[in-house]
């Protein structure tokens, strides 16, 4: 028994080796890359002492168009994704879970398709979709790469949704409806403030996704207007560019993280006033709810 | 308005968008992978009847996978070993911290998921930025390794290695492996463990009879999680090789789709491509499908 539980315990400490050294190895790199952003030298990778000059002055990041810019374009492009995916996914969701009909079930594989496909795979499609045929609207550029974040994001959005939904029993709305409630009122009275919690889940994750996305906003980008962070990362970081690529990407990163840590106070204020237990769960749902789609 | 008709007013904004970027977008590219080419420009023209699909492009692929010899197949093969290496190595270290996190933690879990979510939020290109500096050949790695004479002075680990390719891999997608296997052992209900070890069970054969079996769905989930778009990934090897001696089945879809005249092999390595992970995919999928049946019932 005693050779037993001494077993266990030097196995324990093994486990809090490897969460540790996992963590550090995780997160390391990039406290090492945001230190390189006070580099006094013009070097990424080698340290030459402490300066701002990346930070402040004229060859800081908030002074070159092409760094200020493409922090633009991101933020722009999330902020539409999260206005346009948030609504059309959640309404999308409450047919796809109440509606009793043929359709529902070929309707929920094509929205989740884009979950089960590379994303390249998807990229590679719209990009055919908008230069073959001429939709109206919708070109290489702005409009196409926020059409094409949207779609990727779509299915993270309804999986987040149709998993709160099918907690929530159809009895409320119909209850509401049977005291005189019309479908809308129901809807809006009954069904939104019970989806507040997913809604402002589904927000954070389209935001962190669209932040971060990269293939699809590159392809479907158009001129050098429609850079944004990623796509400057992915082609100034093998070249010649000064630290203040580092300070860039710690300010997407921080406004993410930011944002995120927001998000999920809110979130934890919401399930607290109903008394939901399962909040800590539904924190990294970012990829959790990949995962609750296949 | 009744009840119905009002669904179908929530629904057809969305199912519309459905419709129109997702099956309508992969019909263009079957349209253009089973299209032909416009004789003067050279550029790929689609194939919206299906009458009038052709099967030159998906051939030409075909040619390139001839099994050990074909240039496509090589590239396959490589893409599978790479990403066959970085699974393994993402279950050898993942497991074990999603394990610890989920039923040894105790007050620390929300601490270490916290820790855990982090890098899903610094962006991947960041995290790969980060990598590029460590280990360009006047970087804090080859400070460390070069005088321990691991390897020589300004060793480019950028310039086409694969170790570089395949610890990138696992580093950029480890993080989305962990969540899903957490998700699910945390669901696991650790009473099992102590009716295993009441019945005489041993630390090793509890771990094997309980809990690894336990956690099957979510080992295959965060397979499947990461396994996708390794499959798709060419910015990883762009940015830590950037040699076509390492590419991937990615990097070849990409360079293709860059020149304007080899679009249509592009879309047509991409079919051949989904075909092969649907292949990959089905049983899992049937899998997934069965376990949520039984949560159901």
């Amino acid at each position: 028994m005693r050779s037993r539980l001494r077993h266990a315990s030097w196995g324990k400490i093994g486990l809090v080796a490897i969460v540790v050294l996992y963590i550090l190895w995780s997160l390391a790199p990039v406290a090492i890359a945001f230190l390189f952003s006070f580099n006094a030298g013009y070097s990424r990778s080698t340290w030459q002492g402490f300066s701002m000059q990346w930070w402040t002055g004229p060859k800081s990041v908030f002074n070159l168009p092409i760094y200020t810019d493409a922090i633009r374009h991101s933020l722009l492009l999330a902020v539409l994704a999260v206005i346009i995916t948030v609504p059309l996914g959640v309404s999308l969701s409450i047919f796809l879970s109440r509606w009793r009909g043929i359709t529902a079930r070929p309707a929920s594989f094509l929205a989740t398709v884009p979950l089960v496909v590379p994303e390249l795979v998807l990229a590679l499609a719209l990009f055919f979709l908008v230069t073959k045929v001429n939709l109206p609207i919708v070109t290489l550029g702005t409009s196409g790469q926020v059409v094409g974040q949207v779609t990727f994001i779509l299915p993270l959005v309804i999986v987040i949704t149709i998993g709160r939904l099918s907690s929530i029993p159809t009895g409320y709305e119909e209850a509401a409806q049977d005291l005189g409630a019309s479908p809308p009122q129901s809807f809006r009275l009954v069904l939104v403030p019970l989806l507040q919690p997913a809604i402002l889940a589904s927000a954070i994750v389209a935001f962190a996704v669209s932040i971060d996305d990269f293939v699809i906003t590159q392809y479907m980008s158009s001129t050098s207007s429609t850079q944004s962070v990623p796509m400057l990362i992915y082609t100034a970081t093998r070249g010649g560019a000064t630290p203040a690529l580092n300070a860039m990407a710690t300010i997407m990163a921080l406004t993410t993280i930011v944002i995120a840590a927001v998000g999920f106070a809110l979130y934890r204020l919401l399930a607290r006033r109903e008394q939901i237990t399962d909040a800590p769960a539904t924190a990294p749902a970012l990829a959790v709810s990949r995962e609750g789609a296949l | 308005m009744t009840p119905r008709r009002y669904l179908l007013v929530l629904g057809v904004p969305g199912l519309i968008w459905v419709v129109l970027f997702v099956t309508l977008a992969l019909y263009s590219l079957l349209a253009i992978a089973l299209g032909g080419l416009d004789p003067l420009l050279l550029t790929p023209v689609p194939a919206w009847n299906p009458l009038e699909w052709s099967t030159a492009n998906v051939h030409e692929v075909a040619q390139g996978l001839q099994p050990f010899s074909g240039n496509t197949w090589i590239v396959f093969q490589r893409t599978c070993i790479y990403i066959l290496i970085a699974l393994a190595g993402c279950i050898l270290i993942g497991y074990p911290v999603a394990y610890f996190t989920a039923v040894h933690a105790g007050r620390w879990r929300g601490t270490i998921l916290a820790l855990l979510v982090l890098p899903l939020l610094v962006s991947y290109m960041l995290r790969m930025l980060a990598w590029v500096g460590l280990l360009s050949p006047q970087g804090w790695v080859n400070a460390v390794l070069v005088p321990l004479h691991v390897v020589p002075a300004n060793y480019g680990w950028l310039d086409g290695r694969a170790i570089t390719v395949v610890s990138g891999l696992m580093y950029g997608w480890i993080p989305y492996f962990i969540i899903p296997v957490y998700a699910a052992l945390a669901r696991f209900d650790t009473r099992y463990l102590e009716a295993s070890r009441d019945l005489g069970a041993g630390t090793g054969s509890t771990f094997f009879h309980v809990t690894l079996p336990m956690s099957r769905q979510g080992l295959l989930a965060g397979t499947v999680v990461v396994a996708l778009p390794m499959f798709g990934d060419f910015f990883t090897n762009g940015l830590l090789s950037g040699v076509s001696s390492t590419g991937m089945v990615g990097t070849l879809i990409n360079t293709y789709a860059e020149s304007q005249t080899n679009q249509a092999v592009a879309a047509a390595l991409a079919v051949w491509l989904t075909v092969f992970l649907a292949i990959l995919l089905l049983p899992y999928l049937r899998s997934s499908a069965r376990a949520g049946r039984e949560v159901g019932r």
